[in-house]
């Protein structure tokens, strides 16, 4: 009687602690990378960052929206790093509209740094219409926005596979693996050599997947290069000054506690 | 209050003082007797001043660039972190800074509840407190709706919904709070309105509370009343400060470990997708340090009793004084009370875990547990244990191991050793 209390004790013990256990079925956790810019000196792989970038204007942009993001962005510290002309060259093949003019008519004329990244879709609504009902996210922060984080964008790139026996899936819907749910509405649109890397490097679709992330992970937390810079020195100016304070108090202290 | 006479020096001072005391304050404030016991529990009043004027300042300056439109809002707050200058840094140490808050005053909750630091005398101050606690779970709630991103939205639903559990009159008065018939720009508008303000009212009760401790002083760790000043006391400044910028240091070291390389791990992930009625996030979950009432508002299959106990949650321990029947302050001589407030704290990080997860299954029945021992801590436990604990026995002052009782001088030590 005794035992089996205990038994019944310790499963309702793993079930409260280890929800995972019993949901795995639903969904896996997402592939763990071991991504340049995780840790307390993580850095952005420059290179990447700027494949990362080709992959999102060739492939992602047509649907997917990154709208707080400028062209100059391109050429800041901490980012993909292009050089003023490349970013004016990647600003100007962008048609965008701007006005109105003095007759009262808006214009397109090509890209400027200072402009924000040109949406796809006009709006929300055009967005979704023109992808099955299913509105592609924006994608500034959407590395934020997933639990997760840049392993589940990772890995939801490259989950794709055919479904289990048994799962039916409507006109336009695709089985992912790492999806929650399974079932996504973007179709795999990764594949072996799709885009021509300027640098060369080899386009496999876990390359490209890659690339693709860690741009994202840039866009989703442009200041992550320098808030490590920084926080390293915050945090040694503050260990050292803890240390000044503490001996101060010692001295301080020392009066009272010769008494005590 | 210290009874001696403050007389400035210089002639300007003393013009001045006559007129407006406030070098008299200066000087009250440094001389201040204290207890020389006091444990490092006893620096979080400090941290949390701190923490207040953190938030007002970094709040003070995101307002400047923040907009408060439901079209708008989440694209500010980007506006915020990629184009003002540090606006990043700006922004993680408010946000960060409202769980640093709640984390030092449950600390600061917590020493008053295991040092009797809310009996006789000190009521009052411990009353202020909770206003202030009460007012900071407001305002930390108004602020996490203003980025207007899912759990914004939704967190900012469910908890206006609450008040159309009040019979006759709930709906009007939720229609009343949003402005409109549903969570929409009118209720933006007012959070950000209402936030702005609520610190500041904090601000104001943190003098009282301030003002009210120091009619008694402070409470320490043996519990004990002491003569002031006296053996027992060391003057504010430099003692307590300096002690006070030590911890102040040590719990910065943690709050920059936060802000500068896991600034996200504290929000929730859906808050980062904008604002949109028609789609419910899968669990909806407000910020950690609501966790534990959220616990108790679900654990209830009834709408209204639900909202009432989570309320009394908040509201008994504002009859806490009245309701703790021992004469001891201390915990450290209180060997019963000792263990139920342990089993407390771990009822309350349970309840606190339960909140997050969803309410269903195992966690509902553990949710239910927590919430009917909470109040049978405060409603049986507390009053009982205060008859018929017999407490170990009480030092006459901190400097000397005088007892009360009869027992023998090394246990007094003992307890002095354990402080």
């Amino acid at each position: 009687m005794k035992k089996f209390n205990l038994k019944k004790l310790l499963a309702v013990a793993l079930i409260t602690f280890f929800p995972n256990l019993i949901n795995s079925a639903e969904q896996i956790d997402p592939i763990k990378v071991n991504w340049s810019f995780k840790g307390l000196t993580g850095k952005f792989d420059r290179a990447s960052l700027q494949r990362g970038f080709q992959v999102y204007k060739e492939v992602c942009s047509s649907c997917h929206s990154m709208q707080y993001l400028s062209y100059r962005n391109l050429g800041e510290p901490g980012g993909p790093e292009f050089s003023d002309e490349e970013v004016k060259a990647i600003a100007a093949s962008f048609e965008v509209t701007d006005g109105p003019d003095n007759q009262g008519e808006m214009f397109t004329r090509p890209g400027r740094p200072s402009d924000m990244f040109v949406s796809p879709h006009p709006n929300k609504e055009a967005a979704a219409a023109a992808n099955g009902g299913a509105y592609p996210p924006d994608m500034s922060v959407l590395v934020k926005a997933r639990k997760g984080g840049a392993n589940y964008i990772y890995s939801v790139l490259v989950g794709y596979e055919d479904p289990p026996p048994g799962v039916k899936l409507d006109q336009g819907v695709y089985y992912n693996k790492y999806m929650i749910g399974n079932k996504i509405k973007m179709p795999n649109n990764l594949e072996d050599g799709l885009v021509e890397y300027a640098d060369g490097t080899e386009s496999t679709v876990d390359q490209m997947a890659k690339d693709v992330t860690t741009f994202l992970a840039w866009s989703a937390e442009p200041e992550l290069e320098e808030r490590h810079k920084l926080g390293v020195k915050v945090i040694i100016y503050l260990i050292l000054l803890t240390i000044l304070v503490y001996l101060s108090m010692k001295k301080i202290w020392s009066r009272i506690d010769s008494e005590m | 209050m210290s009874d001696h006479e403050y007389q400035p020096k210089s002639k300007a001072g003393k013009w001045f003082n006559d007129r407006l005391p406030l070098l008299t304050l200066g000087a009250h404030l440094t001389d201040y007797p204290t207890p020389k016991n006091l444990n490092y529990w006893w620096t979080f009043g400090g941290i949390l001043t701190f923490c207040l004027i953190t938030q007002i300042v970094t709040g003070i300056v995101l307002a400047m660039h923040y907009v408060a439109h439901a079209d708008l809002a989440f694209g500010s707050v980007e506006h915020i972190m990629r184009n003002v200058n540090y606006g990043w840094l700006i922004r993680y140490i408010h946000s960060n800074g409202a769980s640093m808050f709640f984390l030092a005053v449950y600390i600061h909750i917590f020493r008053s509840l295991f040092y009797g630091s809310y009996k006789s005398p000190r009521e009052i101050i411990w009353i202020l407190g909770l206003l202030i606690y009460l007012l900071m779970m407001a305002a930390a709630f108004l602020g996490y709706v203003l980025p207007w991103g899912q759990m914004s939205f939704w967190g900012a639903t469910v908890i206006t919904n609450l008040f159309s559990a009040i019979p006759l009159v709930g709906e009007s008065i939720t229609t009343w709070l949003w402005g409109a018939y549903s969570v929409d720009n009118p209720t933006l508008n007012r959070f950000f309105s209402l936030h702005y303000l609520f610190p500041f009212l904090i601000l104001g009760l943190v003098v009282l509370h301030i003002w009210a401790l120091h009619i008694p002083g402070n409470n320490n760790p043996v519990g004990i009343d002491i003569k002031k000043p006296s053996k027992d006391t060391v003057p504010f400044h430099p003692y307590i400060t300096i002690k006070d910028a030590f911890a102040l240091l040590m719990f910065m070291i943690i709050f920059a470990g936060f802000v500068f390389f896991s600034p996200n791990v504290l929000g929730h992930s859906d808050n980062y997708i904008p604002a949109n009625p028609l789609v419910t996030p899968a669990h909806i979950v407000p910020e950690w340090y609501l966790l534990p009432f959220y616990a108790i508002l679900r654990s209830v299959p009834d709408k209204l009793g639900g909202v009432i106990l989570m309320f009394g949650a908040i509201f008994i321990l504002f009859v806490l004084p009245w309701l703790d029947t021992s004469k001891v302050r201390s915990a450290v001589f209180r060997p019963i009370y000792r263990q139920f407030y342990w089993i407390f704290v771990i009822d309350v990080l349970m309840l606190g875990y339960m909140g997050a997860m969803p309410a269903e299954g195992i966690y509902l029945v553990l949710a239910r547990v927590g919430t009917i021992y909470y109040f049978l801590h405060f409603l049986v436990v507390i009053p009982l244990v205060g008859f018929f604990e017999k407490t170990d026995p009480i030092p006459m002052s901190i400097s000397e191991p005088v007892l009360s009782g009869g027992a023998e001088p090394s246990l007094a030590k003992k307890d002095n050793e354990k402080i």
